[in-house]
Parts: C-alpha cells; structure tokens; sequence
C-alpha cells in the first residue's frame, strides 16, 4: 500500500527484501545505503541480534528524484531469514508494493530458498496478496562462489512465471542496483496502472 | 488493498490537530505513522530526530505488539507506553488505521498525554473517516487529480537513469 501525500508532494512506497537466512538481503541494504549520496538516503536501521543477524528487520528510506513534482520515495525493508522468525516476516510484508526474492546459489541452499519462496506465498496470502499479482523480482545471489546451481536450474525451481531476474554478487554491489532498479519501475508502473 | 491518498484540505486538519495536542499535552514532539511506516505529519521539535526512522520503528512496535495480541487472543493493545530515563513515549492506534506517538518529558505527565490523546484520537477519527467517504466518492473523478495521471513510462525510466 503506497502512501501519496498531496500536501507535501510525496508517493512512498515500500520494497520487501525477501529469502533465507544468510542469502544476503541485508548486503543489499547496506551495499545501496554505501553507494547512494547523503540527499538521497535517511539512516539505515538494523534490528539485528548482537551476531548481526537480523532480528525483525532492516530498513532504508531512499528518494529516488521527482516525477512531475512528486518526490518518489522507496522504502526498503528486509526480513529475518531464519525459519523461527516467521510471525516476524509476516508483519513485515504488511503494506508491501513490491517483492524481491533473494536466493542464495549455492547448492546447498537449494532447499532453503525453495522453502522461503513457499513461506513467501503463504504469508502473502495471509495479507491478502498473491505473489503474482505483485510487482516481484528475483535475485541470484553469490554468484561468486564455486559451488553454485547453474541459473537456468534455479530459474526453473524459483521462476515459474518468468519474472524479471538479475546474477548478483550483494558483498561487490554487482546486480544490486539493476535489481532494485527493476523492482522500482514495476512499482511505479503497477501504481500508474491503478490511478 | 487501496492507497492511502492524503489531500491537502485533511493535511491540514490534521496537522491542526497534531499542533493542538502538541500544546495541551505539553509534549516535546507529536507524530502520525501509517501502519506500514510512513510518517504522515508531526508537530514539535524534530530538530534532532530522524523521524523516517521514528516512523518506521513506531510502526515496527505495534505491528510486533499486534502479533503478541494475536497470539494471546486479543483483537490488539491499542496503547503502548515505554518510560525512558528522560523522555516517554506514548503510542496508540486511531481509527484502526494510523498510528499517534507523543514523546513528553517531565514538563508533562503521563495522565495528561493519555488525556489529550484521548480528545485528540475522537477528533482525528473524525477526520480519517471523512477521508475514507471522500475517497470512496471520488474514486471515479480521482483520475485527472492524480499524480499519475500525466506520468509516462518514460518519466519513470528516466528516474532510474
């Protein structure tokens, strides 16, 4: 649920960062807050257990620039990956515009992002959401590393659809920005289409 | 799930209303949160307050407090209040849809921020359900008022150049 301000000039809209533990969506919060000037981004707030793992969630105010005197601004959350945390997830994807679906490459993990995904749905629907009517993204993480799932294969476990989906590498910032990038004009697009 | 579309006419009203809470609460600072996180107004000092992230963790607070609700059976907590060593903080829920914060200090107490908080959530109520009729009876004519309505797909590719 995007929030438009007439009187201050705003349209904000939020983005949930969405995957298992340790895929690295809290890398590409970090990486954007790192690589974006001092106007453009509020504080990067961390709710995250004293071994840096997300506790309830991060969080980035980011101004994109104007639209036809419209400030447009994103808000970024994460959620905490691990399995217990669900009823925490949950409460975060309340209000959400867009999706991005962290998984983690590595094969090991194959299991995991599968599970997310479906945890994904399940807590969508219990807002009142389905995944694919919502501007949704997904992103190959760790595509650094040498025990990797070739892309066609996870695109085929994690991409039924064939929404649009980035090789990222979060820690070096490669295919940090043309993802949320991505994830952006959906949003927007998607809340032209409805005004 | 609709929008929440605020228009300058109850911006101002509830700006108004904020400020006069503000005054009688003798509050340090007054905020208006969305649910999801979004500061609507405030009125007070928020010289040395990041209030994007006051609004996002305010929001944070009762959606993890709603959970525990959940949990134990009850619909919510519709108040919250944390005591600091200097100030307080008093949240509550209006109208079922956005969140009210008041942080006081010494100068005032908490009996009377739960007393002007009371008067002010009826007003603000009064407002936000105004809101809602407004924007189910302009949902027709509310094309040429939006910021949308001119937006190209250009003018969204140029913002992400």
């Amino acid at each position: 649920m995007s929030f438009i301000n007439y009187s201050s000039r705003e349209i904000n809209c939020k983005i949930v960062y969405y995957g298992p533990g340790l895929c690295g969506k809290t890398t590409n919060l970090q990486f954007i807050y790192r690589k974006t000037s001092p106007q453009q981004k509020g504080k990067l707030i961390s709710l995250a257990t004293e071994t840096e793992r997300t506790l309830f969630f991060d969080f980035l105010p980011l101004a994109l620039g104007d639209i036809k005197g419209f400030k447009v601004r994103f808000h970024l959350y994460t959620v905490p990956g691990q399995v217990f945390y669900a009823a925490s997830r949950k409460l975060i994807l309340k209000g959400v515009d867009g999706v991005v679906f962290v998984a983690d490459s590595q094969i090991e993990r194959t299991d995991a992002n599968i599970e997310s995904l479906e945890d994904l749905k399940i807590n969508l629907a219990d807002q009142g959401y389905e995944l694919d009517r919502l501007p949704y993204t997904i992103q190959y993480n760790k595509r650094d590393l040498p025990n990797i799932v070739p892309v066609a294969e996870l695109d085929r476990l994690l991409n039924p659809t064939k929404v649009p989906w980035f090789e990222c590498v979060a820690t070096q910032g490669m295919g940090v920005f043309e993802t949320l990038k991505n994830i952006g004009k959906q949003v927007l697009k998607e809340l032209k289409k409805h005004y | 799930m609709s929008d929440f579309v605020m228009y300058e006419e109850e911006f101002r009203r509830v700006d108004e209303e904020l400020r006069r809470l503000y005054q009688l609460a003798n509050a340090k600072l007054v905020f208006l949160v969305d649910k999801n996180g979004q500061l609507i107004a405030s009125a007070g000092d928020t010289h040395n307050i990041d209030t994007t992230a006051l609004a996002s963790l305010t929001a944070g607070n009762i959606a993890a407090t709603g959970g525990i609700a959940k949990l134990l059976g009850q619909k919510e907590f519709s108040i919250l209040f944390h005591e600091g060593d200097r100030d307080n903080i008093h949240i509550s829920i209006v109208a079922n849809k956005v969140i009210l914060g008041v942080l006081f200090d010494q100068r005032s107490s908490l009996g009377i921020v739960r007393l002007r908080v009371k008067k002010s959530t009826a007003a603000l109520t009064r407002i936000f359900h105004e809101m809602d009729r407004k924007a189910l009876g302009e949902n027709r004519g509310r094309a040429e008022l939006s910021p949308f309505a001119e937006i190209t797909d250009e003018d969204i590719d140029q913002l992400f150049k």
